[in-house]
Parts: structure tokens; C-alpha cells; sequence
């Protein structure tokens, strides 16, 4: 006969109950908001999808929305070439790989808001460097009222903080490359472009594919940087979907529309990370055996 | 095609090389025949692969020459090497079908497309892959994937040398038989110069016309498979060729006695064995010496027999289609092995050493 123990759910109540706070009652929360209008503190009406209605009819949103996408992709784009880049030329082995391997790293480990804070004194004209020099270039930078301005700063600086994430995963990428692909290519006449096209590149396309998602995820609810930034502006320049709901959450108190943007949005990302994901398990758990790599 | 020659060559992986321990490959001078099959054969750790990619060019030696066909090719490239070579793990291009793969090196080289597709086809017809041609290479089994990685050395016409480092160790047991059958006559029709590194003597002494075995970074002894097990030069060669390996005493000059040897220390009592006089008194004051004769050689009996020495038999082992007889001998273990209807039982017996089977090493070389 099988003794049933129950003490397993002692061990795993921390989880359960931190999980339980920090997630499930804050989204059922959210859930309940987004189909409520709160008119006062013991007041409300439940309005059924009337506020996801209001919200995908949203014209701000959906400028929120557009400015997103291009910002996500215009990220990706840059990021994901630039740090294979990086990664190919990064010493191999030594004290130099060490050294640059830590040097690359450092803006990973910089705070969010400080990140923006660095970049918003950079870009400054009267006290910043990069502001500075531009200006004495004779160029009339100014991120603060030219949207233009706006958007290469908030991209540089995205590029600035989170290429080095791809360029460390490419980077671990290539060093799993047995030595034995780069001497059978030297045999077979192979040029440095057909060894990246045939070897590095498709034994990188698992953590170009991982890199990829987690950049998506990242860069498509960015926040904190262009918010201490720029605070979304000039006007709504570089008001992507995190800031914008933020608005209308904490600055209106709408609180039924933005939970159902929130909503929304949450199933944005999922999807999208569903589909990648998907991708990603199918690249590398190929149903055909896979016995080429010692 | 070309005659390979090593011209002094050594190689150590650290810097400023002193002693002989140091290197990898310790100076060696030696000459590869056109069209030859060797078999480059010794322990891991033994210097093997480092020669083999020498020759490729992968690795570039700490000093000598390396010359096809009289031609110094010590400071070329491996692309630029008219060299193939096939590794121990199959190399192939995942993102290809199994066409693009074999068709790889010659486009690199810019052969015209029309020739390309001409050369893979009759490559594949004679690695029976015309099938597969179409299939993506990644979802082959890996002696499919092996043979691949041979496609690509075949399909190049300006070959000087295939060279093929360890290329069975991941394929499955039955199949290795076919693969090695398949080169034994891939050679024969493409008359290519072949060098085949391996640790497994049965690879090496099936696949190859001329066997060089390393030892410790060295070339201990290069010969016919037939010369290698019956007259080893080096100890090491009697060691690990065969199976089991030579016999190996260590022995002394008896004192006074002259042409007495004694087995196993100065307490032993010396023994009368059939080796020259003349090797006798050469090998004196020329270091340590062994005495060597195969299991295969050895005599075994429980009777005397004339010139055998007396020994005691403690197990005879019927291992189907033979039988081994263990017996010691002043101290010292000896194998012999023996016909399958040979009636020998351990207890007493007498050892016989054929004279032009028992060999003679002082310092671990051969006495002649």
C-alpha cells in the first residue's frame, strides 16, 4: 500500500505563496480591473469587454503600438548582426579573451535608470560629451525637441546596453565549435565567408534564436531607459507601449483601460515568445539523430 | 599524387623546446611512396596526429621540411596543399544536402559547375551514396556522414595524399569492416597515397602495405605488418603489436658461464637459450637487457623436449579456437600459445624457443 505524504506541500508553500503574490493575484487583479469601471473606492460597474473595445480602438495606442514595432525591430536588426560581429572577432582563448569578455560585459551590469541617466547626460549639449561634440561638429543635436534626435538616441543607447548580451551568447556559440569543422574546412579550400556562412552561422542558430527571443521580449517592453530618457517625448516621439500605459494607469488613473491594454500586451509577448520558442525547440531537437559533434 | 618526405622534422606545442621530452614529435627523417597505404599506428598521446597534421599543413613544425615530391611545401597553407583528410569525428555541412557537400571543395576551388556536378556523381556512385544525394547530410548516420567526409577528399582530382586520423572510431562495429574494406579498395582503383592514423593494431595491420608505429613522439620502427610482428625492432613494437604482446624478460649475461643467461635476477639459475654468441657479447655493457619471443613462437610442453628449459605451466586457458598457456619462468610470467589440440596441463613442463624467433634487446633495441 502506498503511503501518501503530504509534506511535500510544506516545501514547495514558498514557492506557491511567493509565486501566488507576486503573479496570480496581481493578474487576477488586473483581469478584474479590465472589466470594471471604478468610479470611486466602493463603486464600480462591470462594463464586460467595453474597455478592450475602447482600447484596440485607441488611436494613441495604436501609435504606441507602430513606434513599438519599429523601435523592436530596428533593435533587433542592428543588434543581432553587430554582436555576431563582435563575437568572431573577440580573441579565442588567453588573458585578452578574459579582459575583453569583462570589458564587453559592463553594460549588462549597469542599472536600467542608470543606464538612461548616462545616456541622458551624454547626449546633452551644455554638459554632456557626446551632446558636446556634436555641437562642435557644427551639428544641432538635440534629442529633447527633435524626435529624429529622439529615436537615435533611445536606439543607440539600446544598442549600447544590450548588444553585448548577444555578442557573449554568440560568443559561447562559437566556442562550441569543435576544432575539427574549422580544419575540415581549411581542407576543403573553404574562404573565411563559406566557413561563417556553412559552419558558424548554423551551428549559431541556437543562440542567435535564443538571443533573438530574449531581445524581443526585452527591447518590446522597454521602459526605464527611454522613460529617464527622453520621458517619452518630444511629444509622443518615443512613447512606446510600456510608457504609454503607464501614462494612462498612474498619470489618469484609467485604471480599466490600461488593465485591459495590459492585458493585451501581456498576450502579445506571450504569443510572439510562444512562436519563437517553438522555433527554437524545433532547430535544435531535430527529429532526425544528431551524432556529428564529439 | 606525390611521394611525401619528412625532412627532420619535430614539433613541440610549447615554446623553446630543450629536451627530448618536450616534443611531440621528436626529430624524424622518413619518406612516404607514392601510392602507398600506411598505417601510422600507436598509442593516444603518441605523436600521430600531430605528424598527420603537419603533413596536412593544419599544424606548422617547430623545425625539418616537409616536401611533395621534392617540392618544399613546409611554409604552404593546408588550402593550398593538394591534401585531403578525414577525421575522427565526420565533418559535414549541415545546411546541405549530401550534393552540396561533396560538390563543397570544388567550389571553393571554382571548378565549372558542369564538371562539378560530373566529378560528385561519379564519387557518389563509387561510395554508393547516389541514393542520399539529395537528403540533407545532417539526419545521416554517422558511417553515411564518414563516408561523406571521404567524398570530399575523392572528389578533388589533384589529391596528393588522403589522410585519415582515427576516421572509424565513432562507427558502429559492423559497419567498420565495410568502411575499411571500402578504402582497402577505393585504394586499389585510385591507386592514392593513403595514411591511416590509428591506436587499434587490427586496423592498422588489415588496412596497411607499410605500418609506422609511434612511441613518445617517435618512429619506432616502419615496416611491413609481417615485419613488425616478427621482428620488432624496439621492445615497444613487441609490446603492443599482438595479442597478447611479446613476451618480455628482463634478463642478465650469466657470470663466468659464457653463452648462459639468467631470467629474473642473480639468484636464478642460468639457463642455456638459443641466442647467438655474437648478439651475446654485443649486447655486453649496452644497457638492460630483454629477452623477447612471441606467444605465437613460444614452445609449451609437459615433456623435455632438447634445448627446452625447464618451467612451470600454471594454467592452460582453451580460448576456443587456441589454446594459452601461462608458465613462469625465474620469476618472470610467459605466455604461449598453442594449438587448440594441444594436450598440456599445468604442473611441470619445459619451454622450447625457436633460435630465429628469439630475439635479443639491449636499452629496448633490438641486438643483431
Amino acid at each position: 500500500m502506498k503511503t501518501r505524504n503530504n509534506k511535500a506541500w510544506f516545501l514547495v508553500l514558498p514557492v506557491v505563496l511567493s509565486v501566488a503574490f507576486s503573479a496570480v493575484v496581481p493578474l487576477m487583479t488586473v483581469i478584474n480591473y479590465s472589466v470594471q469601471d471604478i468610479i470611486g473606492p466602493d463603486q464600480k460597474v462591470f462594463v464586460g469587454l467595453e474597455w478592450f473595445k475602447e482600447v484596440l480602438r485607441d488611436p494613441d495606442l495604436h501609435g504606441a503600438f507602430l513606434r513599438q514595432l519599429i523601435y523592436t525591430l530596428v533593435v533587433l536588426a542592428i543588434e543581432i548582426p553587430l554582436g555576431i560581429l563582435i563575437a568572431l572577432s573577440l580573441p579565442a582563448r588567453g588573458w585578452k579573451a578574459s579582459l575583453s569578455l569583462v570589458l564587453i560585459a559592463l553594460p549588462l551590469l549597469v542599472p536600467f535608470n542608470v543606464v538612461g541617466t548616462i545616456w541622458q547626460i551624454f547626449g546633452r549639449a551644455d554638459i554632456g560629451l557626446g551632446g558636446h561634440l556634436l555641437a562642435s561638429l557644427g551639428l544641432n543635436y538635440n534629442y529633447a525637441t527633435n524626435p529624429l534626435h529622439a529615436w537615435l538616441t533611445v536606439i543607440l543607447m539600446d544598442v549600447w546596453h544590450w548588444t553585448p548580451l548577444v555578442a557573449l551568447l554568440c560568443y559561447a556559440g562559437l566556442r562550441a565549435i569543435p576544432e575539427g569543422y574549422y580544419q575540415a574546412a581549411k581542407i576543403d579550400g573553404a574562404r573565411a565567408w563559406a566557413v561563417f556562412r556553412f559552419i558558424q552561422l548554423p551551428k549559431l542558430s541556437g543562440v542567435l534564436l535564443i538571443a533573438l527571443l530574449l531581445r524581443f521580449m526585452d527591447s518590446f517592453m522597454i521602459y526605464t531607459e527611454p522613460f529617464v530618457l527622453t520621458g517619452g517625448g518630444p511629444g509622443n516621439a518615443t512613447t512606446f507601449l510600456s510608457i504609454y500605459l503607464t501614462k494612462l494607469a498612474v498619470g489618469q488613473f484609467d485604471l480599466g483601460p490600461a488593465a485591459a491594454f495590459s492585458l493585451v500586451y501581456f498576450l502579445i509577448i506571450q504569443v510572439v515568445s510562444f512562436v519563437l520558442y517553438t522555433v527554437i525547440q524545433r532547430t535544435t531537437n531535430p527529429a532526425a539523430p544528431r551524432q556529428d559533434t564529439p | 599524387m606525390a611521394r611525401i618526405e619528412l625532412d627532420g622534422l619535430a614539433h613541440a606545442y610549447g615554446p623553446r623546446p630543450q629536451q627530448p621530452e618536450d616534443y611531440a614529435l621528436r626529430p624524424m627523417t622518413m619518406t612516404w611512396q607514392d601510392g602507398g597505404a600506411y598505417a601510422l599506428l600507436g598509442p593516444s598521446g603518441c605523436g600521430k596526429t600531430t605528424l598527420l597534421n603537419i603533413i596536412s599543413g593544419l599544424v606548422r613544425p617547430t623545425q625539418g621540411r616537409v616536401l611533395f615530391d621534392g617540392r618544399d611545401v613546409t611554409e604552404l597553407p593546408t588550402e593550398a596543399r593538394n591534401i585531403a583528410q578525414v577525421f575522427q569525428f565526420p565533418v559535414i555541412y549541415d545546411t546541405m544536402n549530401v550534393h552540396d557537400n561533396l560538390a563543397f571543395p570544388l567550389r571553393n576551388r571554382r571548378i565549372p559547375e558542369t564538371e562539378v556536378r560530373r566529378r560528385v556523381g561519379q564519387v557518389a556512385e563509387l561510395l554508393e551514396l547516389t541514393g542520399d544525394l539529395k537528403n540533407r547530410a545532417s539526419g545521416l548516420s554517422a558511417d553515411m556522414k564518414q563516408k561523406i567526409s571521404l567524398g570530399r577528399g575523392l572528389v578533388r582530382k589533384d589529391v596528393a595524399a588522403i589522410l585519415f586520423d582515427e576516421p572509424l572510431t565513432v562507427i558502429d562495429p559492423h559497419l567498420k569492416w565495410q568502411l575499411r574494406s571500402k578504402l582497402k579498395q577505393i585504394h586499389h582503383e585510385l591507386k592514392l597515397s593513403l595514411i591511416y592514423v590509428t591506436h587499434d593494431q587490427v586496423e592498422a595491420l588489415t588496412f596497411a602495405d607499410q605500418v609506422v608505429l609511434m612511441y613518445e613522439g617517435a618512429v619506432v620502427q616502419a615496416g611491413t605488418p609481417q615485419a613488425l610482428f616478427e621482428e620488432p625492432e624496439h621492445v615497444f613494437v613487441g609490446y603492443f603489436i599482438g595479442s597478447p604482446g611479446m613476451n618480455l624478460l628482463p634478463c642478465t649475461l650469466a657470470e663466468g658461464a659464457a653463452g648462459l643467461i639468467q631470467i629474473g635476477g642473480a639468484s636464478s639459475a642460468p639457463v642455456q637459450l638459443p641466442v647467438a654468441a655474437q648478439h651475446l657479447e654485443r649486447a655486453r655493457d649496452r644497457g638492460a637487457l630483454t629477452l623477447g619471443i612471441r606467444p605465437e613462437f613460444l614452445g609449451c610442453d609437459n615433456a623435455p623436449r632438447p634445448g627446452a628449459v625447464p618451467a612451470v605451466i600454471e594454467r592452460v586457458d582453451d580460448l576456443g579456437n587456441y589454446k594459452m598457456a601461462t608458465a613462469t619462468l625465474g620469476g618472470q610470467t610467459l605466455r604461449a600459445k598453442l594449438p587448440e589440440d594441444a594436450a598440456v596441463v599445468p604442473g611441470a613442463g619445459w619451454l622450447s624457443f625457436p633460435p630465429e624467433k628469439t630475439k635479443l634487446y639491449a636499452d629496448s633495441i633490438i641486438v643483431r
